[in-house]
């Protein structure tokens, strides 16, 4: 009862506190658990791109932006009360990083009128907006990023799967479950057979899937996996001497610390990215001049230009453009989280803008809409060089196969309709 | 000085049985019931009620279904996270399926499946003893896990095998999905707590928990007094089922909304409620929320000091929550291995002497 009472009396004191005046950006990050080799770096690019902001231009529209980091731990439980805790301080939009918690905000954020972005995992038919108003996945999801691979190892095979084996090895959760729908639909279109491998939070033991896989000899592997299952899996492959220039991952899979651990063994094992590698770009001066030697870089500073850092700083990148897209719909450098929805609805990023924000070529260009919150889908491999310790592009960003992916779209958008009694219609 | 049986007469045999015989203790309750029926519900907001009192009073819950099994039968139980799973998809079941029957109902169902799935898992505790049934449950755990994301069935055939609660009402008021206000939660929360506590009470002090604590002291002794070990084995193994059950179909429903079964009721869920059991004090109801409380509430504590007060970096901050309270438990345990019920009870008999101790 003391405990409960010296909880109520130092939670109003955290609740008496809010700063209105600035833009606030939560960031459920995680730099813990099992899952943190993947959350610290994108975390890191997240805030490192506000910070810049801060510093460089004054935050957006000329009111400086505020991040509110809060530990998960990749746990539903401490996302709730992250969720709850940063949502008082005018939080205008969320980004979990975690598929699981994601689910859970999608109710919640609808109601609350808060967006929600999850670029590139969450819930894929969120991409119907005229279902989903409040969710964002642009500019790809999770069927876009298994019919990227597809395309590729059709090009690979000469336009021609049927007879190919392909294993999927994923995470034994809403995230790995989200692809095999679209790659059975691929498989009766192309002809190849799909065998589904799952492995089980959180990924540190995948003896018997490797033996399945070399029992099997598929042709190919694809990877949904996330935190410590990638470096595992790809030591595992290393281990049965799978072809790494066989496996490849989603864009979760494919991050420096999945193929470090592995050595020259890892070396070009491949993976889906939906933007640009490397530290090859403009804005990484500035984040140098402004962020890292005026000594505010987040957490240890040591991940820049990784693949997940990157896409943090890209995530951040796309708030900040629809935040100022916000301020110029409503006329107001003030925005509440419905102008940011708004903001993001009607958020366009052209070629020219990314030069202009020192990223060129770095992501698509591509319009948002109230029918498609899921951006264009687009995206490119990358291979993995063991000795030179780095990513490199080895094909152009190409679509994907919208004409399988848009039926299940509104296919499962309108099982969600259904289920919770909400009228499609745009805003 | 005031805390004393001294002056507090009884006339009825009644009287003299009833769970606080203790004025002091009697009027401690019914202010605790007062202010958590009706103050607290108009001073929650959304943080306190979903960071904090849900998950007290739904882990408060588990934790006296886990008590009843460990504290008072001495059936060593690793399956909690599974029962509570079994509860979840139960109550998702007959949400979806069965939506005109009013949720109230659909949770003591979802209660009821749990009990016999619970019994059938205890069958083993007939033969085995201790640590080979913890391993017995452990399988329990793994199982029904696997089982859940194994059969589409079970989540209706969602293409990522979520389960989310659609919205259901009790009296009008919304009580689960996504448009519930603080105080709908909480209460319909807190009811079940208060019944389940009530019922846990009275039968741990009657006939089935003085046979369920006759075979826990020692099971040969307990069949040579007539103690039927399979009945009271059984019970034990239900009843505790049960309730885990009802805090199962409440987490998902009321206080999570979504439940991915790995992740939600994965083995460190069964962990974590035996904690709450053993740092609570093993046999006693008040020990249970006493358990809840503490695990619920230090981490939450721990990170408003470290993060918001102090304005550490998260993780460093998460970090060392995990060092404190592990460290806590250690302390705990070892200054008190019988939890902190025991702790409660020392403290009551040193307010009986003082302030003349001798």
């Amino acid at each position: 009862m003391k405990l409960k009472l010296a909880t109520m009396a130092l939670g109003a004191v955290m609740a008496a506190a809010p700063a209105m005046a600035d833009l606030v950006f939560p960031s459920l990050s995680y730099r813990t658990g099992p899952y943190a080799a993947g959350g610290i770096p994108f975390a890191d690019g997240y805030a490192d791109y506000f910070t810049l902001l801060n510093a460089r231009d004054g935050g957006i529209g000329g009111v400086p932006t505020k991040l509110l980091e809060c530990e998960t731990g990749y746990n539903t439980e401490k996302g709730v009360e992250c969720y709850e805790s940063t949502k008082g301080e005018g939080a205008l939009v969320y980004q979990p990083l975690s598929t699981g918690i994601t689910y859970q905000l999608i109710p919640k954020v609808t109601a609350d009128g808060i967006p929600l972005h999850t670029m590139g995992y969450g819930r894929t038919s969120a991409a119907n907006g005229k279902v989903f108003s409040n969710v964002f996945n642009y500019p790809a999801n999770y069927w876009n990023g298994a019919s990227l691979i597809v395309n590729h190892l059709l090009e690979e095979n000469g336009g021609d799967l049927k007879g190919k084996k392909i294993a999927l090895l994923y995470h034994n959760s809403a995230y790995g479950k989200e692809p095999i729908r679209t790659l059975e639909e691929l498989s009766k279109k192309h002809g190849y057979d799909l065998t589904l491998i799952p492995v089980d939070h959180p990924g540190q033991e995948q003896k018997s899937q490797w033996l399945q896989i070399r029992r099997e000899r598929p042709d190919n592997v694809i990877m949904y996996g996330w935190g410590v299952m990638n470096q595992v899996a790809v030591q595992e492959a290393a281990n049965i001497r799978f072809p790494m220039e066989n496996f490849i991952g989603v864009w979760w899979s494919g991050s420096e610390n999945d193929v470090l651990p592995a050595g020259d063994k890892a070396n070009g094992y491949k993976a889906v990215t939906f933007h640009n590698v490397g530290s090859d770009f403009p804005v990484f001066d500035d984040i140098q001049k402004y962020v890292v030697d005026a000594g505010n870089a987040a957490g240890a500073g040591d991940q820049i230009g990784t693949a997940l850092y990157n896409r943090g700083l890209y995530a951040a990148m796309l708030a900040a453009e629809a935040a100022a897209n916000a301020q110029k719909i409503h006329g107001t450098a003030d925005i509440t989280p419905a102008m940011m929805r708004d903001g993001m609805e009607a958020l366009e990023i052209t070629e020219a803008r990314m030069g202009e924000l020192g990223m060129p070529n770095f992501g698509p260009s591509f319009k948002v809409s109230c029918e498609n919150h899921g951006g264009p889908g687009t995206g490119a491999i990358a291979q993995w060089d063991a000795s030179a310790k780095s990513w490199s592009l080895i094909s152009d960003f190409s679509e994907s196969d919208m004409s399988v992916i848009q039926p299940l779209i509104d296919a499962d958008s309108a099982a969600y309709a259904a289920e919770n009694k909400i009228a499609e219609g745009c805003k | 000085m005031f805390y004393r049986e001294a002056g507090d007469f009884k006339t009825s045999y009644d009287a003299d049985n009833q769970t606080f015989p203790i004025k002091f203790d009697r009027i401690g309750y019914y202010v605790a019931l007062l202010v958590a029926f009706l103050v607290v519900p108009f001073m929650i907001n959304d943080y306190w009620v979903n960071a904090i009192f849900l998950p007290f009073l739904i882990y408060a819950i588990a934790a006296i279904g886990l008590n009843i099994l460990v504290g008072y039968c001495g059936q060593v139980s690793l399956g909690t996270g599974g029962f509570m799973a079994v509860g979840a998809y139960a109550c998702y079941k007959l949400m979806t399926s069965f939506p005109e029957v009013n949720i109230f109902f659909h949770v003591i169902l979802a209660g009821g499946i749990t009990a016999i799935v619970g019994i059938l898992f205890g069958l083993p505790s007939l033969r085995i003893k201790g640590f080979y049934l913890a391993v017995a449950t452990l399988a329990a755990q793994f199982f029904l896990v696997w089982l859940f994301n194994r059969v589409p069935w079970f989540y209706n055939y969602s293409a990522s095998g979520q389960i989310s609660a659609p919205e259901r009402t009790l009296f009008g008021v919304p009580v689960t999905g996504a448009n519930t206000s603080a105080w709908a939660t909480y209460l319909f929360c807190l009811v079940f707590l208060v019944l389940c506590a009530l019922v846990a009470r009275n039968l741990t002090r009657g006939m089935a928990g003085r046979k369920w604590m006759a075979i826990r002291d020692m099971d040969i002794a307990a069949e040579i007094i007539g103690v039927n070990p399979l009945k009271a084995k059984m019970t034990a193994f239900g009843v505790s089922s049960f309730f885990i059950g009802i805090s199962g179909a409440l987490f998902f429903a009321v206080y999570l909304g979504a439940v991915e079964v790995g992740e939600a009721f994965g083995i460190s869920k069964s962990f974590l409620v035996l904690f709450m059991v053993i740092i609570g004090g093993l046999g006693s109801i008040f020990g249970s929320f006493a358990g809840a409380a503490f695990l619920v509430l230090l981490p939450v504590l721990l990170k408003n000091v470290l993060v918001g007060g102090l304005g550490w970096p998260t993780d460093t901050a998460a970090h060392l929550e995990f060092l404190i309270v592990g460290a806590l438990i250690v302390t705990f345990l070892i200054a008190e291995p019988h939890g902190l019920a025991q702790l409660w009870r020392v403290t009551k008999e040193k307010l009986r002497l003082w302030p003349f101790p001798h």
